[in-house]
């Protein structure tokens, strides 16, 4: 029996919260960007192609790609989360570089890593996958050699009904059950390059969750192309970037 | 720093204007956004030139430390986020981090800004537990100004949350206000060769022999202070330097009103 059959902030089960993208927001980064998607929102700033320090953790074959996920401490929705690396922190920076690096070309920097830090002011469930798509504008903005960029956006199952971008509400949800998929797609090819689960799904609704994330893969990554563009124009308008 | 370029940038700053155009006692342009966290209690955004930091307060309800059992408590932390800059690295605060932090607690602790008394729930056992977190987005600069209007403009933007059964219920905020009682502002004043200027950018924070922030109150008065750099000072630098300091704390304390 399906009982959520209405969504909390009224979106249709098909719809993400509305997104707002820019790049080029952090100055001294070489890259950078901010995504928001609802009430979570996430800067990427790149460093790099740079040395890379202690000289062992070098491959004289490959370039490095380190990826850093960190929450402020006022970013989460109850208590203060205290600074620092923590376990889930370092587990997601971990399949955030694996989610971004089938798009890079790591063989063009050997001996050398790119170093992209994901910060989040505040958050309200799908961070990890606004990390995602800010830290590929970011990674475009700092001119590396991508075959495309990577979107982002989890789905899942709340009381029976398959929806998209759930928020902390829904990933909370008590009745019924709850299962949430992040997803990281390349929507050039459709090749999925991040995918975990929390919560429990039957084979044909997590078929059904995946198709709904590919489309709006595609609306979000028109958003990061949006935001590169956006940004060039600006620069050749000499215009300030919030004015565009 | 190039020997050279040094005393050639001393010697322009003689004629009293720097690099970027400025005279030597001019902020660039600052913007001070509120609420920018939804997550906080407080928030807000601060911008002095492509200098950025976000500053958030949370609350939670903590024991009272037990020499002072009616009395809330107020911390400051400082993250230099290694996305700000390339000199910054991920990992355990460095010195700098902390020094800004001490600073801008200093500030607010020694001036009583905050009424901690208002804080007491019940004496000896609940208080209220204000942390402040300043967190850098870009740095280009004056981090230690920032970061003092910063956690001022936080604090003024935090609406308590509710409490249910002596637990904080995060998902709803009150209308009461924090009880702000004065505005300690801090100003940094650089000292190059036998220049002062306020507000360095990155660069000018390089050549600077030494500095001074000087927090001061409404009234005028000093309620912290800090001397940094290599390179020690008179006691009529400090002098010029009080009086350049406060003279600016009163127009940085404008936008916050």
């Amino acid at each position: 029996m399906m009982v959520y059959n209405k969504r909390n902030d009224g979106r249709a089960f098909d719809e993400t919260r509305d997104i707002e993208a820019k790049a080029g927001v952090i100055k001294r980064a070489d890259g950078s960007a901010y995504f928001r998607i609802g009430k979570t929102a996430a800067y990427a700033a790149v460093y790099g192609p740079r040395d890379l320090f202690p000289r062992f953790m070098q491959n004289p074959k490959r370039g490095v790609l380190r990826c850093n996920y960190n929450m402020m401490p006022f970013s989460g929705m109850g208590e203060r989360v205290r600074p620092g690396a923590n376990r889930r922190a370092k587990e997601i920076s971990m399949v955030t570089e694996k989610a971004l690096s089938p798009v890079l070309d790591l063989d063009s920097f050997p001996n050398a890593v790119v170093d992209v830090y994901i910060e989040l002011p505040q958050t309200d469930a799908g961070s990890r996958c606004a990390g995602i798509c800010a830290a590929s504008i970011a990674l475009a903005d700092a001119g590396l050699d991508m075959k495309d960029m990577v979107a982002a956006v989890s789905a899942g199952i709340v009381d029976g009904s398959v929806l998209i971008d759930l928020d902390y509400k829904e990933e909370a949800h008590e009745e019924g059950g709850v299962a949430d998929i992040p997803v990281a797609m390349i929507p050039s090819t459709g090749e999925i390059s991040l995918l975990q689960m929390d919560g429990v799904i039957s084979k044909e609704n997590l078929k059904k969750a995946i198709a709904m994330v590919k489309t709006a893969c595609i609306k979000i990554n028109e958003a990061q192309k949006k935001a590169l563009k956006d940004k060039y124009i600006c620069d050749v308008q000499n215009c300030d970037g919030d004015k565009k | 720093m190039n020997k050279g370029l040094k005393s050639h940038i001393i010697k322009s700053l003689g004629t009293g204007i720097r690099g970027d155009g400025r005279s030597l006692e001019d902020y660039r342009e600052i913007t001070i956004e509120k609420g920018v966290s939804s997550t906080a209690e407080g928030s807000a955004r601060v911008k002095i030139g492509d200098t950025e930091v976000i500053v958030g307060v949370k609350l939670s309800i903590d024991k009272p430390f037990s020499d002072r059992p009616d009395e809330g408590i107020v911390m400051v932390g400082t993250e230099l986020l290694a996305m700000s800059s390339p000199e910054f690295e991920s990992g355990p605060p460095s010195i700098w981090s902390i020094e800004i932090a001490r600073v801008t607690d200093r500030g607010i602790r020694e001036s009583k800004s905050i009424d901690v008394k208002a804080l007491c729930i019940t004496p000896g056992e609940k208080v209220w537990l204000v942390s402040v977190d300043i967190c850098t987005l870009n740095d280009d600069g004056n981090i230690l100004d920032a970061a003092s209007l910063g956690a001022l403009a936080a604090l003024q933007d935090v609406r308590l949350p509710k409490v249910e059964d002596n637990l904080v219920n995060y998902k709803e905020k009150t209308d009461e206000k924090l009880p702000l009682q004065k505005l300690p502002i801090g100003v940094t004043v650089l000292k190059v060769g036998n220049e002062f200027i306020v507000d360095p950018t990155s660069e000018e924070e390089k050549m600077a022999d030494s500095r001074l922030t000087i927090t001061s109150m409404e009234d005028g008065h000093i309620c912290a202070m800090q001397k940094g750099g290599d390179t020690p000072i008179t006691a009529e630098d400090v002098e010029k330097m009080v009086e350049l300091s406060i003279k600016k704390s009163a127009e940085l304390r404008r936008l916050l009103e």
